[in-house]
């Protein structure tokens, strides 16, 4: 596919290209470490676009009360803390009504997802928050050596999530929780908190997305965010996580989110419709339910 | 019974000893007034008709469940199993037919599920698993229970039932236990496979293990115990030194027609 995207336009496998193809997914790639997280635990996150907005129109907001004498890394530690703390206390609710309430995550964070939208709604007055200032954007726009700010804390975040999950104790648990939840209770781990640091910190990982998506547009909009959930899922799937838990890897899931946007890039560069990308979206998650379901039926595993 | 029983034992101690266990669910008596005794590397079998109590019991040995009368003695205190993990802690370990195993797991990681050996701890949750040792001990065990996988890096789920079997025994012995509780290892194994869990039972024998067997063939158990309990609704009708037996008289006893009074004589 990227030779046959590179024959129809040169332009596509410019390192410049590549590049802004990584600007573009660090977003939903750093919210779909969280969600192949949540995920491998035979959970959902639904609620991902909704928090990132919310923690993107509250760091906005934060930043215009802030007065412009303050020093730039100061105005950077607030707007963080800010949007980080919306995430985390969202992730933080999502866990506490799946784990302690046992109401299923699906149900939890389709009704965060919409509490959250309504959140931004009212916060914003349905306006965007914008002007919010040189240092900030830098998180977006900044480079470090040659590589764009957003790419190197992508790059940095998965580099973390796979040394977390291959090598650790409780990265291992994740995946066991996915696969036999009462037979990791038996062995003594104490399942429930796991289960709530995971949603917690997936709500994290949608607060540092929604900032870095404020600062790239240099403001807060109300509809920001919406449907990621859904390419989040995409990126995990197409990176062969599978949906009933327990098996996959973090990895992989950015291989799937690049996939997903080099398609989108592709689409673009071809002139052909955005709505269209929506389609292909849903269709690759029907399309990895089923092929997953055959290699159960017919490998036993 | 019991006085004659560890006098005739003599200088054996007794491992464990269960007096005059009830257990009541509502208005139904699961168990009432069971008597078990079991000595150390010593292979025993629980068995009875369906309902007849044995799982109840296993719970209870297991510390899942609380008696409602009688008396626990582990190496002659009397105990309290609150818990499993009491139980556990005092060397007591079940092996429960669902297994509870990990299938995305690889051999290595379900024997060491929840005590994984760490070799950095950077945080709370952050320790960084020691790979080498985990597949290195776990070889070990299964080394001591006579079994070769070509890798115990394979996972749980490529495994055979009776492979699986072993996983889950390796699993229990790790910890050392003086108790090893089989519910029903045999249940859904192909026959082939039945004699590698005999075999398996008789290894942990030869390490001084004791070992209480549950099977509802009577050939396994046969093939396998020293001595065998005879459960019927909930009490204790007979317990057989398994040379002095036949397959016709523990059935006999199971479906209750009596001669638990000989049966009992003949104990030991």
């Amino acid at each position: 596919m990227l030779l046959a995207l590179w024959r129809l336009s040169p332009y596509f496998l410019t390192a410049s290209n590549l590049l802004n193809i990584g600007s573009q997914i660090s977003m939903i790639a750093v919210i779909s470490i969280g969600a192949t997280a949540v995920i491998l635990m035979a959970e959902i996150d639904l609620s991902v676009g909704s928090v990132a907005a919310l923690a993107g129109a509250i760091t906005a907001g934060v930043l215009h009360g802030i007065p412009t004498s303050w020093p730039a890394g100061l105005w950077l530690g607030v707007a963080l803390v800010a949007g980080l703390g919306v995430g985390t206390l969202a992730g933080l609710i999502n866990g506490f009504f799946t784990v302690y309430l046992s109401i299923p995550s699906f149900i939890v964070t389709l009704a965060t997802l919409s509490i959250g939208r309504g959140l931004v709604l009212l916060y914003t007055g349905g306006r965007p928050i914008s002007n919010l200032g040189e240092s900030f954007a830098q998180i977006s726009w900044g480079h470090i050596g040659l590589l764009p700010v957003p790419v190197v804390i992508m790059l940095g975040l998965y580099l973390l999530a796979w040394l977390f999950l291959r090598e650790t104790q409780l990265g291992r648990y994740i995946y066991a929780i996915g696969t036999n939840k009462r037979a990791v209770e038996l062995a003594g781990v104490n399942v429930r908190t796991i289960e709530l640091g995971i949603f917690t910190l997936g709500g994290a990982f949608s607060g540092l997305a929604g900032i870095m998506l404020t600062s790239r547009l240099d403001s807060a909009q109300p509809t920001a965010g919406t449907g990621w959930e859904l390419v989040a899922i995409a990126a995990v799937v197409l990176g062969g996580t599978s949906l009933y838990g327990g098996r996959g890897s973090v990895a992989k899931t950015l291989v799937g989110a690049f996939i997903l946007q080099i398609i989108a890039n592709g689409m673009n560069l071809l002139n052909i419709q955005a709505y269209w990308q929506q389609i292909a979206q849903g269709s690759i998650i029907l399309l990895a339910l089923l092929v997953e379901r055959q290699l159960r039926r017919h490998g036993g595993g | 019974m019991e006085k004659s029983q560890i006098a005739r034992q003599g200088e054996d101690k007794v491992l464990m000893e269960l007096r005059g266990i009830s257990k009541r669910f509502g208005g139904v008596v699961a168990l009432s007034q069971v008597q078990l005794v079991i000595y150390p590397g010593e292979v025993i079998s629980l068995v009875g008709d369906n309902g007849a109590g044995k799982s109840t019991l296993i719970k209870i040995i297991a510390g899942a469940y609380q008696p409602d009368e009688g008396e626990i003695r582990f190496e002659g205190h009397r105990v309290r199993l609150r818990t499993p993990r009491v139980a556990k802690t005092l060397g007591i370990e079940t092996v429960y037919q669902d297994l509870a195993l990990v299938d995305t797991l690889d051999v290595a990681g379900n024997i060491f599920l929840g005590r994984e050996p760490t070799r950095l701890r950077l945080g709370p949750g952050l320790h960084i698993l020691d790979k080498c040792r985990m597949e290195q001990d776990a070889e070990a065990i299964l080394h001591r229970l006579g079994i070769r996988f070509a890798s115990v890096r394979n996972k749980v789920e490529q495994l055979s039932g009776g492979q699986r079997q072993a996983v889950a025994v390796g699993r229990a012995i790790f910890s050392e236990p003086k108790l090893v509780v089989l519910d029903e290892p045999t249940a859904a194994l192909a026959v082939r496979e039945v004699e590698h869990v005999l075999e398996l039972i008789r290894s942990l024998r030869a390490e001084g293990i004791a070992v209480i067997f549950i099977s509802h063939t009577l050939q396994e158990v046969f093939a396998v115990t020293d001595r065998i309990i005879v459960l019927r609704k909930g009490k204790t009708v007979g317990n057989l030194s398994t040379k002095e037996t036949s397959i016709d008289e523990v059935v006999k006893l199971m479906v209750g027609q009596e001669r638990s009074l000989v049966a009992d004589n003949r104990a030991g």
